[in-house]
């Protein structure tokens, strides 16, 4: 028992250390407070472009479910945007961010942003407002529990779904980030490297997922029946918001408009070009077939693998790290997914899960001071030391997600049901759960199903005649 | 009443035009046209995704429904063969059968006078 406690403690510790770094500038300007006027536009614009990333993957998770999942699947991301906002102004930032309390946790201080204004907080960003830092760290909050929903995704309950997202900003992402990013936070000095939050979003949020599709267990038609993404442009259009959200993710984290942005910048665009092109080759050889799901899917996977080390590393180090995040999470989604047997229903594990492992791992191989003097030199810059804190990063950030989801899933599932049932399931989530459908060619049954047509409309013209037969065939 | 028969071909989806313009030119412009999933001696084909394979031997195809009267029913059937002959798996099916009765709707005529164009 004490031994768990301890390696518990460990996680938390280390998990906070993850992004600190990156917020760490200049004592001397932190000092000064001051507004500036650029740094302060940039962080806002980048504030923007993670938001956008949310609705993002909201299409990129919709276009891989079936037809009659597919709203339930946009509501799960897009509902978060909203939920977990509000939650961040009420509560979810002071819990976050606010004054420490015994390195566990914020203080209730900023509780409804009260203290929060336009001057800066030196503590995180001496440049900009502190509400700019506020919303830039609320954009993070919001995208992380969404990631989660790929995995359970066709068939969770939405109120059940609604508190466990909420539990887990509460419970599991606001304590743990205060932890690697609050004032106070005990892992913040541990020396974990992650720029982004390659461990705090990406592992935490990939592991919780894997840990519910192990609990609800497999979706119904799962190895039965041929489960085939819907709409496919979807997916593109929604990786390719993600891409491009992804340089306020990354490149906003440097928190100025400043050289490290750009470096961040770079890198990000790099990996994620790397990974694309050795994600569709690696599935080339593999299966046979150069498909668009991989090459989107690769870009996201080269994505998650660059943000911890995002800040932290070279150009070239970003093609390789894209490179091997592309080939790594194709062959954890295509092949350790299937002898498994879990149904991580839209890899949420197996592309942020595992990317984000490899890339807190990565950063430890690749980090240098030359790029970024408040870093650390990685395992190849002459620190093996590094590799070994950034282990520790990753194993305390896995510890923590299985334990703290296994928790709340089970706490929840006291007082409501957590999984859809059979019919549910078979009708889809979109009737069962929002009593909608997603595409018009389905407005025969509505006409037909409302006000009788006979009453309404006496006479039906034979233009009106052609189509009811055409669209009833169809189907 | 003249005997009613109807023919029914279902063939691949791009010959669907070709077959349009044949029918006309044999003076039997009227059908109905369903596009339909079959399986038989095709074997269909393989999909991928993220890795996973799906076999999809259910190949679209299109259905065309005739029904005539005056137009001989061989004929309509040597040239749907002719024009939907590629010599592979998957050209299709053609079948025939005898109908009881036609309604036009319009006028209520029925028989054989309701499939034909009154302006022939």
């Amino acid at each position: 028992m004490k031994k768990v406690l301890r390696v518990l403690s460990l996680c938390l510790m280390s998990l906070l250390t993850i992004l600190p770094t990156a917020f760490a500038e200049d004592p001397a300007a932190a000092a000064a407070a001051k507004i500036d006027t650029g740094d302060t536009g940039f962080v806002l614009m980048s504030a923007a472009l993670v938001m956008l990333m949310t609705p993002g993957l909201a299409l990129f998770y919709g276009g891989m479910v079936r037809t009659k999942n597919v709203l339930s699947t946009l509501m799960q991301s897009f509902f978060i945007v909203g939920l977990i906002s509000v939650q961040w102004v009420l509560w979810g930032y002071t819990v976050a961010f606010g004054p420490d309390i015994n390195h566990l946790i914020g203080g209730f201080d900023w509780l409804g942003l009260n203290g929060v204004g336009q001057e800066p907080n030196a503590d995180y960003a001496a440049t900009i407002p502190h509400l700019a830092f506020m919303i830039f760290q609320g954009m993070f909050a919001v995208i992380t529990p969404a990631l989660i929903s790929g995995a359970f995704a066709e068939r969770m309950k939405f109120p059940a779904f609604l508190v466990f997202t909420l539990a887990w900003a509460t419970f599991v992402y606001d304590p743990v980030a205060h932890w690697v990013w609050g004032t106070g936070g005990w892992l913040r000095e541990m020396g974990v490297l992650d720029f982004a939050g390659g461990t705090v979003v990406h592992i935490i949020s990939g592991v919780s997922g894997l840990v519910i599709a192990l609990m609800l267990g497999k979706r119904k038609d799962y190895g039965r029946k041929a489960i085939i993404p819907h709409n496919l442009p979807m997916v593109l259009i929604g990786g390719a918001l993600l891409w491009f959200g992804w340089f306020g993710f990354n490149a906003g984290s440097a928190l100025g408009a400043n050289g490290l942005a750009a470096s961040a910048f770079v890198t990000t665009h790099a990996s994620a070009a790397a990974a694309t092109v050795s994600w569709v080759i690696a599935e080339w050889m593999y299966s046979g077939k150069p498909t668009i799901l991989g090459a989107v899917s690769g870009c996201v996977a080269g994505l998650v693998a660059i943000t911890p080390g995002a800040g932290f590393v070279s150009p070239l180090s970003s093609i390789l790290i894209g490179l091997a995040g592309g080939v790594i999470c194709f062959f954890s989604v295509s092949v350790m997914k299937a002898k498994l047997g879990y149904d991580d229903a839209l890899d949420a594990f197996g592309v942020h899960g595992v990317g984000g492992t490899f890339g807190a791992i990565a950063t430890g191989l690749f980090a240098s001071k030359e790029i970024n003097p408040a870093g650390a030199d990685g395992f190849f810059f002459g620190n093996p030391d590094q590799l070994l804190t950034q282990v520790i990063g990753v194993v305390a950030s896995w510890a923590v997600a299985i334990i703290m989801t296994y928790v709340l899933i089970k706490i929840i599932s006291v007082f409501m049901p957590i999984r859809s049932t059979e019919d549910e399931e078979n009708s889809g989530l979109d009737i069962a759960e929002h009593g909608e459908k997603a595409y018009a060619y389905q407005d025969l049954v509505t006409e037909f199903s409302g006000a009788p047509a006979f009453m309404s409309a006496p006479v039906v013209s034979e233009k009106a005649t052609f189509q009811v037969a055409i669209e009833g065939d169809k189907k | 009443m003249k005997p009613l028969t109807k023919i029914e071909i279902i063939t691949r989806p791009e010959k669907l035009e070709e077959l349009k313009v044949a029918m006309q030119e044999i003076g039997a412009p009227g059908m109905t046209v369903t596009q339909v999933y079959g399986c038989g001696l095709s074997k269909g084909h393989k999909e991928v995704y993220r890795g996973k394979e799906v076999n999809v031997n259910l190949l679209p195809g299109i259905k065309v429904e005739l029904v005539v009267c005056e137009v001989p029913v061989e004929l309509v059937v040597d040239t749907a063969k002719k024009v939907c002959h590629t010599g592979k798996v998957g050209d299709g099916k053609i079948f025939v059968y005898p109908i009881a009765n036609a309604v036009r709707i319009r006028t209520g005529e029925e028989g054989e006078i309701a499939i034909i164009d009154p302006e022939d």
